[in-house]
């Protein structure tokens, strides 16, 4: 809980109004809990978090609403941006977003996340690309990188039998329906303010009625891919950025004349 | 109001219009696409929401999304569809959002045809997507009884937070007949308490279907199904023809009922004491109104158009006590009155022996 504020002191750092005093299910050094912290910042610096309705997925994030106090809907596994569409539809003038992995967004829930970008669906995506199944043990998703060790695939992808990553922001970028997408990562402070930043464009974006707005976050598996937290911040530089590279993949004028 | 000469499906969409749906989402397949064209040209003109969706996997969740907000919201499809649905359809039962779903069932399995088949019985029905779930399923055998179903499953949907199918086949889907539509009711937008509508001025709401705590998964199953049980004792629908004196009784829903009623009445001419009995909710199925008349009747014959799959049901409402044979035209064929006939003739001399 808050402590009180002394005489002497100065409130300068605290918990955004929409995020819960909850103890954390994620992993230590997972970065969830920087995107999540995000969005509620995001949102009610806005003051947006009295219309926003969430999405969650399945995958680590399944939970999302035990942390984000706003309603929320949970999905089935890659349908995200269905349901989100049709809670958005019903409601235009509510602020929706979805919270999805990369196993949901870009495997499982390929054809939903490409037709939402391809309607210009007004709708919000945090994208949580952290190159891994997270849940469900640390399998190989669409993301793993070449040569990247997981327990699906024990020896490091191969490519010549499973293909290159998917490069969602850049997919998903040029569709006409999309109006702002792009690629942040979570590894460092720096890159967390760009982040931050890059979350309240998207949010702007949909509230201008601009059209489908992403936002890619590299993010870490410390657990998954058997590093420390700090070393797990690291493979992102390291091994991430190489391959994703940080980015706006879509800016719509519209979007860049928003302040 | 007037009786007009409307087609199955149009009359559907234009009875669900009138029952104040707000929002459709819906995929093109044979044969129920006019549901989805009624639709596309109708929902724009009273300003409420139309969506052609990629896939019949977006469509549900779509519907799921949109039931979280406590809107009206409906969509339909053919077999192979609703089998691409299910997935959705267990979440949308795990998470008990209201919402109307209507088969117009074609002939299966895999692609088969377009032809008019009732081999989603069981898909329908039973669940057919994962966990213990049934959903309320109306069957109409004609236009008239489509309309008014279809306007009554919104009220269950709401009533009872769940899914409810209307299950046709696809002639009823093609055939036009004399009906007559209900006055247009206008769109409720009131919400209720646990809709999702992004206020702040209230504790949030949450809908979900995850119930990680095994204890938990359990607690709320038993509340799905006393959820059933209500529904089991006051939603059971069905229609009965010439049963009073019948020795033989006859049981088909939908256009099999339809066409067995042909036969029942030709028997019935040449001497025959023959009844139907006709389901119109399959869930909750008509069991005890059937289990009394197997303590009436010689033999039972279910007609249906598959391979026998409502005839399980009808047997466990019998119990033994009669015996219960099955006649089925399957893969899209209907089968005629005459047919149905001579089944009730062999039935009655099997009877007789």
């Amino acid at each position: 809980m808050d402590a009180p504020i002394q005489a002497n002191e100065q409130l300068v750092y605290r918990r955004p109004s929409r995020l819960t005093d909850t103890i954390t299910h994620y992993c230590p050094g997972c970065t969830h809990g920087v995107a999540h912290r995000l969005v509620a910042e995001v949102l009610d610096e806005l003051e947006l978090s009295d219309k926003t309705i969430g999405v969650a997925p399945v995958g680590c994030a399944v939970f999302a609403y035990n942390y984000l106090d706003f309603d929320f809907a949970e999905a089935a596994h890659g349908r995200a941006p269905a349901m989100a569409t049709g809670i958005k539809r019903i409601y235009p003038d509510r602020i929706v977003f979805t919270y999805q992995g990369d196993g949901d967004l870009a495997s499982i829930g390929m054809a939903e996340i490409v037709h939402a970008a391809g309607r210009g669906e007004n709708i919000t995506v945090i994208f949580i690309n952290n190159a891994i199944y997270g849940m469900t043990g640390g399998q190989m998703a669409p993301t793993t990188l070449p040569g990247q060790k997981t327990t699906s695939s024990p020896n490091g992808r191969d490519v010549e039998t499973m293909g290159l990553p998917f490069k969602m922001a850049e997919i998903l970028g040029p569709m006409q329906g999309s109006a702002y997408v792009v690629r942040r990562s979570l590894h460092n402070v720096k890159e967390i303010n760009r982040a931050k930043k890059a979350i309240r464009i998207a949010f702007q974006t949909q509230q201008a009625a601009l059209g489908f707005s992403m936002v890619e976050l590299l993010s870490s598996c410390p657990t998954n891919w058997g590093l420390s937290a700090p070393a797990a911040l690291k493979w992102i530089e390291d091994h991430m950025l190489p391959y994703y590279p940080l980015g706006d993949y879509k800016t719509l004028p519209e979007v860049a004349a928003l302040k | 109001m007037t009786i007009q000469l409307l087609k199955g499906n149009e009359a559907i969409a234009e009875a669900a219009i009138r029952a104040g749906v707000e929002a459709y989402f819906g995929y093109p397949i044979t044969p129920q696409t006019e549901v989805l064209e009624h639709m596309a040209k109708r929902m724009p003109e009273l300003g409420r929401v139309f969506l052609q969706a990629e896939s019949e996997v977006a469509v549900i969740n779509m519907v799921y999304g949109a039931a979280c907000t406590g809107a009206r919201v409906m969509s339909s499809s053919s077999s192979p569809g609703i089998s691409l649905m299910m997935e959705g359809i267990s979440y949308i039962m795990g998470s008990q959002v209201p919402c109307v779903i209507v088969d117009v069932v074609r002939g299966g399995p895999g692609l088969g045809n377009i032809a008019p088949a009732q081999g989603d019985y069981f898909q329908i029905v039973k669940g057919g997507g994962h966990g213990d779930y049934q959903a309320i399923v109306l069957a109409p055998a004609t236009v008239q009884e489509a309309i008014d179903l279809t306007c009554l499953s919104f009220d269950l949907a709401e009533k009872y937070r769940t899914l409810v199918f209307v299950l046709l086949d696809g002639s009823l889907g093609q055939m036009m007949e004399p009906a007559e539509l209900p006055p247009m009711k206008p769109v409720n937008r009131a919400r209720p308490a646990w809709a999702l509508t992004g206020s702040g001025d209230r504790p949030r709401n949450i809908i979900t279907s995850i119930y990680l705590v095994p204890e938990e998964g359990e607690a709320f199953n038993r509340r799905l199904q006393d959820k059933l049980q209500l529904i089991q004792q006051a939603e059971v629908r069905y229609t009965e023809y010439e049963t009073r004196n019948a020795d033989y009784l006859v049981v088909g829903f939908g256009t099999a009922g339809r066409v067995a009623q042909t036969a029942v009445k030709q028997a019935r001419a040449n001497g025959v004491r023959v009844g139907l009995f006709r389901p119109i909710s399959l869930f909750p199925f008509p069991e005890k109104r059937l289990e009394e008349l197997s303590r009436q009747v010689r033999a039972m014959l279910v007609v249906e158009m598959n391979a026998g799959q409502m005839v399980q049901d009808v047997r466990l409402a019998a119990n033994g006590r009669v015996p219960v044979e099955f006649y089925g035209r399957m893969g899209g064929m209907v089968p005629f009155p005459d047919e149905v006939y001579e089944a009730i003739q062999r039935l009655s001399a099997a009877s007789a022996a």
